[in-house]
């Protein structure tokens, strides 16, 4: 590899600038489906995160063992072991979460961070990278997520993490909750991501012509 | 066979796996700028679908469950749908050119869709002891349907929208999921149905 890939810029990579839920639009439907309260969505988001630090790690560890033409099915195998074992540990540990995401754990499998990081990341780098990766993306995913459901709660419910956060006289708006609200909830947040996005990089290019002058 | 209309009804309107239960969203959002394309990918959805429920039933109930294995359920169901994919891709190859020319190109996209593992979950969840052989075929199939639907609806839409004179700040996805957000409010009014 010609450029050397800190561990610092791998971890910040998948914080902010790859973010997944608001800068590569993946993993998109437990993000929808379970954002309707913070609790739910970090739990969700830390699930996540175990699976792919340890799928990254194993799959860089293998990576030059599996051979290229059965890769995907190797993969899958990898990711599906690891979401069997947050499956079962989350029903014995935390049976209330396992209840309330329901089917969404096991979808986990599917999500197309883990297999999108897998494919275009572990295969190629070192194990300690392909770890940072997994958990820079991991806790991006987690960031995404609960920022959505803290809206959704905020709104549906006047809540936050179950504590009454809104005044008495707010009146919840029911939809924030329901799926419509979650989709256009997420629009919105991606709207003004996407325009702090920009802000941000204007700044830098004025910066960068008043340093030249 | 009235449990089997309400199966139906339930699985392509009411409970539509894309507009009230958020599966398989990532070829929602993909796949939708054109209706041509949107159609081919729910035809192969289904076909996908229809097949998975009916051998991840026969897996479930003939190998996991004497073997008390149910703890593996998500490996082998995710490996059953992986191999079933490849098989349908190899296997139209060589039987039927137009229709693989068809479906072809999106069956490798469906083996990472959620709604496919979705349903064969949800066929073992739906009722105490999980759906019989026939019920979780007529669930896979209203299940694709809803999704086709629902595909093919949203296309339409963004094929409208992309002539509109959209503002510069919602131009991609966030136009499209608030325009998705819309369609999921007409999609609640189903609600009441059953």
């Amino acid at each position: 590899m010609k450029q050397k890939k800190s561990i610092g810029t791998v971890f910040k990579n998948g914080i902010f600038a790859e973010n997944p839920t608001f800068r590569l639009v993946l993993g998109m439907c437990p993000t929808l489906a379970v954002s309707t309260a913070v609790f739910q969505g970090l739990g969700m988001g830390l699930a996540t995160t175990f699976v792919l630090v340890f799928s990254n790690f194993v799959i860089a560890l293998l990576r030059n063992i599996i051979p290229d033409k059965v890769r995907i099915p190797a993969f899958i195998v990898v990711i599906a072991t690891f979401v069997t074992i947050v499956d079962l540990m989350l029903k014995a540990f935390i049976p209330s979460l396992s209840e309330s995401l329901g089917i969404f754990i096991p979808l986990i499998v599917v999500n197309c961070i883990i297999f999108a990081r897998a494919e275009s990341f572990a295969s190629k780098n070192s194990v300690l990278l392909s770890i940072t990766d997994g958990l820079g993306m991991g806790l991006g995913f987690t960031l995404g997520i609960s920022l959505l459901s803290a809206c959704r709660e905020l709104l549906g419910n006047g809540t936050l993490l179950g504590i009454q956060v809104m005044p008495e006289s707010f009146q919840p708006m029911a939809i924030a909750l329901r799926p419509p609200g979650g989709f256009i909830m997420l629009g919105i947040l991606l709207i003004i991501i996407n325009a702090a996005g920009k802000a941000i990089a204007k700044r830098k290019v004025m910066k960068a012509k008043e340093a030249e002058l | 066979m009235t449990s089997l209309i309400l199966i139906i009804i339930s699985g392509v309107l009411v409970n539509n796996l894309v507009m009230s239960q958020f599966l398989g969203i990532c070829p929602f959002l993909g796949i939708s700028k054109k209706t041509e394309t949107a159609f081919g990918m729910g035809m192969a959805v289904t076909f996908v679908m229809v097949l998975a429920s009916v051998i991840t039933y026969l897996i479930r109930a003939y190998l996991l469950l004497p073997f008390n294995l149910e703890y593996m359920q998500t490996i082998a169901f995710i490996l059953v749908i992986a191999v079933l994919v490849q098989t349908v891709e190899i296997v139209l190859k060589k039987v039927s050119r137009s229709l693989y020319q068809a479906l072809g190109v999106y069956l490798p996209l469906i083996t990472t869709n959620c709604a496919v593992l979705g349903v064969a979950i949800s066929n073992t969840t739906a009722v105490e002891g999980g759906y019989n052989l026939i019920q979780s075929a007529v669930n896979g199939l209203a299940g694709a349907l809803g999704f086709t639907l629902a595909l093919v609806a949203f296309a339409a839409i963004r094929e409208k929208l992309a002539m509109n004179d959209l503002p510069k700040w919602m131009d991609g996805f966030p136009g499209a999921l608030i325009a998705a957000g819309l369609m999921a409010v007409a999609f609640q009014g189903f609600a009441g149905l059953i």
